[in-house]
């Protein structure tokens, strides 16, 4: 059920990103993808009652690590994914958006519709 | 442009220093508590631009220049890598092969302290120095091209 | 399990707030809420790490996106595009979000609570978490996948950052005055 909402999140990026005329908008849409898809990544490899897969003072026995945590840790795999996932998406939000403003530079408008009857 | 009123100047000439330790903090403990380079490198950057928007520019690139800022990206990224290829003469030959921590630091009963896990925390301030650099010089050159009307551009450039 | 549900249901009612609002400003508001919302849910989820970062990233995308959309005429949003192509879209859509429910339904996918590493007797993070601290000697288990086992991803990570910041400075290069004297005349 929590995976049937997190898709629906992405299914609202997609609509906006497909439907939309402003470029702005259709940037936000595939920011709210970007978003979705980390969550979907998370979600995946959460433990019911589960710790946080850093190792402190309580989870060592004289050097070695309890039954309890290794049992119920976090999958660390997937954060791992997303941490990088999530910095890529600033560097290319930073590019989208620079190509935007220089496009309003150029035609005075953020429709991507009169985009297409303008001529150079 | 120009920078705002005498309270957030005041206090954000306070605040800006505890951003940065803030930063510097996040980046070093990587290996023991939640953090690393990235968010660290992003918080470090994020000091800068609240320097540049409380007050202007050209106060940001009075501390942080932004020729200085491309080096540093440069120096962040051939550091990192050198690290990666130094790890070809130890050990088992692999790239990226964690020598610091399998020669010198297994013998020793480092766990949990700040010196552990070899070299996982230069990594990270390698990683924190190239993403800070990265991310002040985008920024302040987004500040630097607005977004005109080819209208205005054509007055600007008449000038 | 309930605080899942209820920050899902803001971030979907802040995502169709964002779609179809016709204020730019407050569609970017919006996207600054989803991203709270996410980086709460990390933080419920036992994901410190992605918390930290996703909060921090997400702050510095809005002053990326504000920077992009405060001009003179900032309320001009027109709409959607033709009606035709916004019906074949919708259908599509929907069509492609019962396929997925009813496959979330199924046999085969784990069911929340109980990720597939546990079912598994051989599988990459059960040697992650047990042996981590031995061989890689960091406490943070996803530091030492990221620098350790699996650094070759973040050199791929590392580039790609480099690669997108060098294109956003050539593309926003302001033109010097003596390029554009020369192409006036």
């Amino acid at each position: 059920m929590i995976y049937a909402l997190c898709f629906l999140l992405f299914m609202i990026g997609l609509y906006c990103t497909v439907v939309k005329k402003n470029m702005v908008k259709i940037v936000l849409g595939i920011l709210v993808m970007e978003y979705a898809v980390n969550l979907f990544l998370i979600l995946l490899g959460f433990r019911t009652k589960g710790v946080a897969p850093i190792i402190d003072r309580h989870a060592l026995e004289g050097g070695q690590l309890t039954e309890l945590f290794v049992n119920t840790s976090v999958d660390p795999l997937p954060q791992a994914l997303v941490l990088t996932a999530i910095v890529i998406s600033l560097g290319s939000l930073a590019l989208i958006i620079s190509v935007c403003i220089r496009i309003y530079n150029k035609y005075g408008t953020f429709d991507i519709t009169q985009i297409r009857r303008l001529k150079g | 442009m120009k920078g705002m009123t005498v309270i957030v100047k005041t206090i954000s000439s306070w605040v800006k220093i505890l951003i940065f330790i803030f930063g510097i903090y996040i980046i070093l403990f990587g290996h023991l508590s939640p953090g690393g380079g990235f968010p660290g490198g992003v918080i470090l950057a994020s000091s800068f631009i609240l320097l540049m928007l409380a007050f202007s520019r050209q106060e940001a690139e009075k501390y942080f220049p932004l020729s200085v800022a491309s080096k540093f990206d440069c120096i962040g990224a051939l550091l990192f890598i050198l690290l990666a290829l130094m790890g070809l003469g130890f050990g088992i030959n692999a790239f990226f092969w964690n020598f610091l921590q399998q020669e010198y630091l297994a013998a020793h009963e480092t766990v949990l302290k700040l010196i552990s896990a070899g070299s996982i925390p230069l990594y990270n301030i390698f990683i924190g120095l190239k993403v800070c650099a990265s991310l002040f010089l985008v920024i302040v050159v987004l500040s630097m091209t607005r977004p005109e009307l080819p209208s205005e551009q054509e007055q600007h450039l008449e000038e | 399990m309930e605080i899942f549900y209820a920050l899902l249901i803001f971030m979907i009612i802040a995502a169709i707030v964002a779609t179809e609002t016709n204020n730019l400003l407050s569609s970017v508001i919006c996207i600054g809420a989803i991203g709270f919302g996410a980086s709460l849910m990390f933080l419920f989820l036992k994901a410190p790490d992605i918390a930290i970062t996703q909060i921090v990233v997400e702050v510095l995308g809005l002053i990326i996106l504000i920077r992009a959309t405060i001009t003179r005429d900032l309320t001009f949003i027109t709409g959607d595009r033709e009606f035709f192509a916004v019906v074949v879209s919708v259908v599509v859509i929907f069509v492609i979000f019962v396929v997925g429910i009813v496959i979330f339904e199924t046999e085969a996918f784990p069911r929340f609570g109980e990720p597939v590493f546990a079912q598994i007797a051989d599988s990459a993070s059960e040697r992650y978490i047990s042996q981590g601290l031995n061989e890689t000697g960091a406490a943070n288990l996803v530091s030492s996948v990221i620098l350790d086992y699996r650094a070759y991803d973040t050199l791929g990570e590392v580039t790609v950052l480099f690669t997108c910041i060098i294109g956003t400075l050539v593309i926003l290069r302001y033109p010097s005055r003596k390029t554009l004297e020369v192409s006036i005349t």
